[in-house]
């Protein structure tokens, strides 16, 4: 057998790496150094990571190696290197949210998920990009420069998690962790032909994320494969007693699900509201053809109606700006992070050095956003606008629960549209908050959501995302939806959709 | 709008605020659709699962030292966070 | 300023308290941070109570079990299901920039309690009493005084930062008319009996761990109108509850017969000067934007949990007072005046650790409530154990020591000289009662005072005092001055 080169560890999937760990085929030090290779050499034009910690990855990586020649039991994903969103907190590792009031905090603490990644051996190779406290759909609200989709370096990746998306497109990781407040993990995945899943709200621990909007927040997979999600999946999950809405069950057996990969019998569900006007015909078509392929594998469509998902954008876009008003008021220059003092008061006050920070410190959305939030829960208008939305809440719950008698899973294009170019949308946050539309249900009512690639959108030739979403607690029934399709896409395509990524400048100065 | 941003504590020049206010004034416009269904009869939904009674035991776990609670503030003095002076009366 | 006569002729007051108890549970609200008072600064710290990005709260069960217990104390319903909230607003001490406290769903709402004074009985309604979290504590520095005003900046210590608290709100109290203050301050220190039977709290108020704002309103005599009120901080003992609500009711009336309105803010009591200054007016621009505390689940406490609590609860202080003033014989003076020094938890502990019931009686409310109100603390708060005072008065019983001996023997106590029997030992107080060493005294002092001697001898028992004096002062005090006696009559008889 001939090693591995470095370009056969970097476009493995980490299923297969972990595989070829198992079988010394590879050390993960290799597979670490071939990744931080990839790093140097592409992420120049792709701008996935804020920072590459090469030092700790490399040192976790030896240890891996070390002990798996000692006989030690290992994790099945220790070796396996990821990258980390950098809105979770990692100890000793700089982590900003993408904001300017965090540059070069470095928490004292990990996340909760993070301390399981670095207890089963996953070498973190570093933080990626985002936009700034993960809001946005296109990463060019991070204050250190927007990610480049890999797919076309003048589009989008998607957001919040462009990085995250990025890096695992552009094969500079081969997992990465993403949090999903609107979309964040789909979207993105969806934009740059990768998977990404959004587990059920209180699934994986959000202890250690920088909150967002606390009720909707949820940190989660992305990855090129079904089989590399659910892995991931796996050793994030389960309950955590740091997070008091953390389920306290095991976590679905979605690595089984997705090794099943079946879907003979299963009612497939496809949602009337999502996929109609708005949406590309490109990324209509690919849909299409996946439900075709979904019912020549024996599962049975049907279509269903949520009525009350039509005002879920805006439910959305009161119960976020609110819940983040009040979580990112922490931000205030008095404990950490930044600090501004306005200019000719040296007598400044508290009060002023936090109105001047903060000014200083958030990029336009945050300022939208936070003010919009204020607005909302401002006596007098709470409960024409955050009660409102709350109850808009309650009947997108009930339209799921209606539709899920109906259907085992739900379906829809991740997104209505392919990456779009940067700038496009920066200064219209209406329409940039329409790429949500399709992914904001499932976090209101806090159900699982995955989104895998569906094929290549006609009219641009870019990536196109198909999306399934399942009950609460049954994030299982994703995987196997997933996996099949993906299965069944492969052989269409005669191989994985990334395959027909374009090659990335760097790699040809490499 | 100048007033919502003093409570949420951002100093808006004059020129932020003629930019905003009109893209804000849209996404109000748009949101407030959410009252159309809102009813008397829907109960609101705060937390998107029916958990209850999530308790920790009364034991003291060990926190952060004193160095790593200091490390990212802005100004240290005495073992304490420094800030600028406060305005207004102890709470 | 007018008197309070004056005032109180033309106005009725109307008041309401708002209590914030800390509780004594060994971590705090929402993480494993530990409670102790004094510690180094921001040494009892973590993510969760320093507010750092990503941290999440868990609410401690101990805490909620303790608000359950005393809203049931308090006669209150408890929630079914309730929330927490967020209280939005802006303060360096307040890590998270919001406290997590309670909003429109108290834990526990609608109750009454009967407070004693003089003249009889009042109720006081409890409106709620709901669960939060405490602050930081602020240091000013550079300013005069290290108060507030004129520092240049400040130093936070956050150890205090997430302590539980029980906020314990009354109706307004209607009807106490001039026993409004006194009225205050017996509800406080009722409060205060009622939390330490409980064992919820230590609810020492120099430390901080009982605060307690009081609201005053005057309306004209007659109107059933509620007037304007004002909220006023920092007091911070019993004494200074009635002083401050008496002195805002002076204030208020001075304000509305001189013709002005009274503002509707927060004053500042200052102990020693005796008087409330302005704070900051509450305004509308006062939004805080309160919300459902979206990282907390519900509290729903089940039907059993709470019966099961409700059998916890000490005997109501109404019936335990009646039964032990039966049990010890007091008159209904004698409890009154015990029970409104907030000596009844330390007669009933003194009377527990062997005292007679009249000799515990007796020392809390003169000895010890003179040393108190010259220390200015609380009798609670003085530096003996009813366990120390029962040991004195055994050494009384057994007459090792006489009363002016006992006295100086607490004095010992009280600076920390140890147990009764330590400062006796360590000061040599124990009375001389080696009849031998007795003998020969009364044998000197009749042999140096002839006159006096002959007098007793011819019948005057009376004159016996001057050769008792001798011999005490001759052993410094220390002997049984009715063995001295004895022994005069004996050799004179």
């Amino acid at each position: 057998m001939t090693p591995l080169s470095p370009a056969d560890v970097t476009t493995m999937s980490a299923s297969a790496l972990a595989d070829a760990l198992v079988a010394g085929d590879v050390s993960s030090a290799e597979a670490t150094g071939a990744y931080l290779d990839r790093i140097a050499a592409v992420d120049g034009a792709v701008h996935a990571f804020l920072h590459v910690d090469a030092d700790g990855a490399l040192a976790t990586a030896a240890e891996v190696d070390r002990r798996r020649a000692a006989g030690a039991d290992l994790h099945p994903l220790a070796g396996v290197p990821l990258a980390v969103k950098d809105v979770v907190a990692t100890q000793g590792l700089p982590t900003t949210a993408g904001s300017r009031l965090l540059q070069g905090w470095v928490p004292p603490y990990d996340a909760t998920i993070v301390a399981r990644i670095r207890a089963a051996g996953l070498p973190v190779l570093g933080k990626t990009n985002m936009d700034e406290f993960a809001m946005g759909s296109s990463t060019e609200h991070s204050a250190y420069g927007p990610t480049h989709n890999p797919w076309d370096l003048d589009r989008i990746p998607g957001g919040s998690g462009g990085g995250s998306a990025a890096a695992v497109a552009a094969f500079e990781a081969p997992l990465a962790i993403g949090t999903d407040t609107g979309g964040s993990i789909r979207q993105p995945a969806a934009i740059t032909g990768t998977v990404g899943v959004k587990p059920t709200y209180g699934g994986v621990s959000r202890y250690g994320l920088i909150a967002l909007a606390s009720s909707l927040d949820q940190a989660g997979p992305v990855t090129r494969t079904v089989l590399d999600a659910a892995l991931l999946h796996e050793l994030i999950g389960g309950h955590d007693r740091l997070d008091s809405t953390s389920i306290n069950a095991p976590t679905p057996a979605v690595v089984a699900a997705a090794h099943r990969a079946d879907v003979a019998g299963m009612r497939i569900g496809v949602v009337r509201e999502l996929g109609g006007e708005g949406y590309q015909p490109g990324v209509r078509a690919r849909f299409d053809e996946a439900l075709a392929l979904l019912t020549g594998a024996g599962a049975e469509v049907v279509e269903v109606s949520c009525p009350h998902f039509e005002y879920a954008l805006a439910a959305y876009y009161l119960i976020l700006p609110s819940e983040a008003s009040s979580n990112l008021a922490r931000f205030d220059a008095m404990r950490y992070g930044l600090r501004v003092w306005p200019e000719g008061k040296p007598e400044a006050s508290a009060e002023d050095v936090m109105l001047a920070t903060r000014a200083a410190g958030f990029g336009d959305e945050a300022k939208r956003r936070i003010i919009l939030g204020t607005y909302a829960l401002s006596s007098g208008y709470y409960d024409a606008y955050y009660g409102s939305a709350q109850k808009v809440r309650t009947l997108i719950a009930r339209d799921f629960e209606q539709a899920f008698t109906h259907a085992d899973v739900l379906v829809s294009p991740t997104a209505p549209t392919t990456a779009f170019r940067l700038g496009e949308k920066l200064d219209d946050p209406l329409a940039m908050y329409l790429n949500d539309i399709a992914t904001i249900p499932a976090n209101l009512a806090g159900v699982p959501g995955i989104s895998l690639p569906s094929g290549l959108a006609d009219e641009d030739g870019l990536p196109a995302g198909f999306q399934a979403l399942a009950p609460a607690t049954h994030d299982d029934r994703l995987y196997r939806v997933g996996a099949t399709l993906e299965a069944l896409l492969a052989d269409r395509w005669g191989g994985p959709l990334l395959d027909r990524a374009p090659v990335l400048t760097g790699e040809v100065l490499a | 709008m100048a007033h919502l941003a003093r409570l949420a504590r951002i100093d808006l020049s004059d020129a932020e605020l003629d930019h905003l206010a009109p893209q804000l004034a849209v996404i109000v416009e748009s949101v407030a659709k959410v009252s159309e269904v809102a009813d008397d009869d829907v109960p609101p939904t705060s937390h998107p699962l029916p958990v209850t009674n999530v308790f920790r035991d009364d034991i003291v776990v060990p926190g952060l030292t004193a160095e790593e609670a200091l490390s990212g503030a802005p100004d240290v003095d005495r073992r304490r966070f420094s800030v600028p002076r406060i305005l207004g009366e102890e709470q | 300023m007018i008197s309070y006569e004056e005032a109180l002729q033309t106005f009725e007051p109307v008041i309401g308290l708002e209590v914030h108890v800390e509780l004594g549970t060994v971590s705090k609200m929402f993480c494993g941070c530990a409670t102790e008072f004094g510690a180094e600064p921001n040494s009892q710290v973590c993510p969760t109570c320093l507010g750092l990005p990503g941290s999440l709260p868990v609410l401690n069960g101990a805490a909620v079990e303790s608000a359950m217990r005393i809203g049931l104390a308090l006669g209150c319903s408890i929630a079914e299901w309730c929330r927490f909230a967020r209280k939005n607003y802006f303060y360096p001490d307040m890590p998270k920039n919001f406290q997590t406290s309670q909003y429109d769903e108290p834990i526990a709402y609608e109750g009454a309690v009967d407070v004693e004074v003089d003249a009889g009985t009042v109720t006081v309604g409890i409106e709620r009493a709901h669960m939060e979290e405490d602050t930081g504590k602020s240091l000013h520095v550079g300013g005069a005084t290290g108060r507030i005003h004129g520092a240049s900046h400040s130093l936070v210590d956050y150890n205090r930062a997430g302590i539980p608290l029980i906020e314990i709100v009354t109706k307004p109290v209607t009807g106490a008319d001039a026993r409004a203050p006194e009225v205050a301050r017996a509800y406080v220190g009722q409060l205060r009996e009622l939390l330490l039977a409980l064992g919820v709290s230590d609810v020492r108020m120099e430390q901080g761990s009982l605060r307690c704002d009081a609201n005053v309103s005057l309306r004209p005599r007659g109107s059933d109108v509620l007037g304007t009120r004002t909220e006023t901080k920092n007091v911070n003992s019993l004494r200074s509850i009635e002083r401050a609500v008496r002195h805002e009711i002076c204030r208020q009336a001075e304000v509305l017969l001189a013709g002005e309105r009274v503002v509707q803010e927060t004053r500042h009591w200052h102990e020693d000067t005796g008087v409330t200054t302005s704070g900051r007016e509450k305004s509308d621009a006062e939004d805080y934007r309160y919300f459902p505390e979206p990282d907390l689940v519900p509290v729903a406490p089940s039907r059993e949990w709470v019966d099961r609590l409700r059998a916890t609860l000490p005997e109501p202080p109404h019936a335990r007072r009646a039964r032990l003033q039966q049990a010890w014989e007091f008159s209904d003076l004698e409890m009154r005046d015990v029970v409104g020094a907030g000596a009844l938890e330390l007669v009933d502990k003194t009377i527990e650790a062997g005292a007679a019931p009249q000799a515990a009686r007796k020392w809390w409310l003169t000895e010890l409530a003179r040393r108190a109100r010259a220390d200015g603390v609380e009798l609670v708060e003085l530096p003996i154990t009813p366990g120390q005072v029962a040991e004195l008065q055994a050494l009384v019983d057994a007459g090792r020591v006489n009363d002016k001996l006992a006295r100086q023997v607490l004095e010992g106590v009280l600076a920390g000289e140890g147990s009764p029997e330590q400062v006796v030992a360590a000061r040599g107080l124990e009375v001389v009662s080696d009849d031998g060493a007795l003998g020969a005294a009364v044998d000197r002092a009749i042999a140096s005072n002839p006159d006096v001697a002959a007098k007793i001898r011819d019948g005057k028992v009376a004159a016996a005092g001057a050769l008792i004096g001798a011999v005490m002062k001759e052993l410094r005090g220390q002997a049984d001055a009715g063995r001295v006696r004895e022994l005069v009559l004996q050799r004179l008889g």
